[in-house]
């Protein structure tokens, strides 16, 4: 049982100097036999592990993780939160998160910093002005908050923007969604970690998948650093590796794994009280709690693992950033780092079944996965447990590759891909 | 960031060129036969190794000839440049 986190808790442990609060989770050796295996320990793996164990009754759970917990794209995003997306499956799924994401602090009686400050997307030349009110209506018809502001109200509302005519892309308005925001992207690996610990789950971390045994069109377990570990069901949720286990289980998926960069800033006093995002010139910020600006730049053109991207990516959107926001010309970058994000061609996750019994993927979250965290794992689980997709994920099943029956979010994603 | 052997121009940084994607995905002969399976498999469904990869680029910023490089994306590194109309090396 785990002990509540309360302002009791946190008066009672200063009288032993902290050096006394219960372990978060535990560090199990695996056992030989799970009914579930999560593969991949990010939020959205810890979240579906959490939710099979709550919602769906299974105490008999693992994820397995090759690293850390939330070491992967989980520790590597710009932690923006929103749902403006433009089509009624998208809006489903990601309001869906974003609902949950207003509860999760309660829920996992952990802060997980979520802080609805807005969110802000720039509109440069007239076809975004297009684009951008028909998704702000688009929105609107389904139920997701969604402001149109024009080029007045964009500096009301953001006053370091350079809003004046005279740059290379003027800001001609910008929607803003009130609802959406940030949260702490460690403090949702951990909340989830313990959450599912605290249901029985085994999280087992160092511990990375080399095989996936198949009899037939049935899973056995998977083959593991640690040893073979027997089970039916295998859940997959390895962000830019999906495809390499997708290929240690025998299928394809229509993945292109890239390297996508961030970095912060030295911190500095407040000055950006919302999340301001730009699609035409590829630059995002907005500022930590520590003070940092963390800014989101662009993919690299082509496939890699390195999990480091190259500099005229940065390079791009910094002249962009500073374009943008002069004030910003004499910050110092602080850190700079490369996560690999799974690329689907339609810019939309797959949460599915596969044609292998007992195998189940969510992957292709691309470059704007951590928003969806609660919701992808709610769904993911729902589909684990009930071997079919719940009505909210049944868009984004891999068959909609052979259909022809594509969620085109290329407009919404925050990333030109 | 790396530096790729233009085999018509020589060495140039990577930013002188275009990805051009997974190399030898042959369009398929016969459009008209395709189950919507095979479609998706043409269309879709990539390899995406990590490890050795044959792919195609582009000079796009020089010579503007299509080339494929045999490259490890592990670790970024080139192992081997042929032209376009050559076969995978073994």
């Amino acid at each position: 049982m785990k002990n509540k986190y309360s302002i009791f808790s946190l008066i009672k442990n200063s009288f032993t100097y902290h050096e006394n609060w219960q372990r978060a989770w535990r560090d199990p050796e695996p056992k030989k036999n799970y009914d579930v295996i999560i593969v991949g320990g990010g939020g959205h793996g810890l979240a579906t592990a959490y939710y099979l164990a709550k919602e769906h009754n299974l105490k008999n759970i693992a994820v397995l993780e090759k690293g850390w917990i939330g070491g992967g794209n989980t520790g590597r995003n710009t932690t923006i939160i929103r749902s403006n997306y433009l089509w009624d499956a998208s809006a489903g799924l990601y309001d869906h998160a974003l609902k949950l994401w207003e509860g999760l602090s309660q829920e996992l009686n952990y802060n997980v910093m979520f802080s609805q400050r807005g969110v802000m997307n720039l509109a440069h030349n007239l076809h975004d002005v297009r684009e951008l009110k028909r998704r702000t209506h688009a929105n609107r018809l389904n139920g997701i908050d969604c402001d149109w502001l024009d080029t007045k109200q964009v500096k009301e509302f953001c006053p370091i923007i350079n809003c004046s005519p005279d740059i290379r892309y003027p800001v001609m308005g910008s929607t803003l969604q009130k609802r959406a925001g940030t949260a702490r992207h460690d403090a949702v690996a951990w909340g989830y970690a313990r959450g599912a610990d605290s249901f029985g789950v085994d999280i087992i971390q160092n511990c990375e998948v080399t095989g996936i045994k198949r009899k037939g069109n049935n899973i056995e377990g998977v083959e593991t650093t640690k040893g073979f570990i027997k089970t039916t069901k295998v859940g997959i949720v390895a962000a830019g590796h999906s495809s390499v286990l997708a290929n240690m289980a025998g299928i394809r998926l229509p993945l292109e794994s890239k390297p996508l960069q961030a970095l912060v800033s030295e911190p500095i006093k407040p000055i950006i009280d919302t999340v301001v995002m730009s699609n035409a010139v590829h630059a995002y910020v907005s500022q930590s709690d520590k003070g940092e600006l963390v800014i989101g730049a662009g993919t690299d053109a082509y496939i890699s693992y390195t999990q480091k991207g190259t500099h005229e990516v940065i390079e791009g959107t910094l002249k962009a950033i500073l374009e943008l926001y002069p004030i910003f010309s004499r910050l110092k970058m602080l850190r700079q780092w490369g996560g690999i994000v799974d690329i689907c061609p339609d810019a939309s996750p797959i949460i599915s079944k596969t044609s292998i019994n007992g195998l189940y993927f969510n992957c292709g979250w691309g470059t704007g996965g951590f928003k969806a965290t609660p919701g992808s794992g709610n769904l993911f689980a729902y589909t684990i447990a009930k071997n079919e997709p719940h009505k909210l994920n049944a868009a984004f099943n891999i068959n909609r590759f052979i259909s022809g029956d594509l969620v085109d979010e290329h407009g919404a994603a925050a990333v030109a891909h | 960031m790396f530096i790729i052997k233009c085999p018509y121009c020589g060495e140039r940084d990577h930013t002188e060129f275009s990805y051009g994607g997974e190399a030898h995905i042959v369009r398929p002969k016969q459009p008209t036969e395709l189950s919507d399976d095979q479609w998706a498999e043409y269309l879709f469904m990539r390899k995406n190794i990590k490890g050795l990869q044959y792919e195609r680029w582009n000079h796009s910023h020089g010579c503007r000839q299509w080339f494929n490089v045999a490259r490890d994306t592990s670790n970024d590194k080139i192992h081997l440049i042929y032209k376009m109309g050559e076969n995978p090396p073994k």
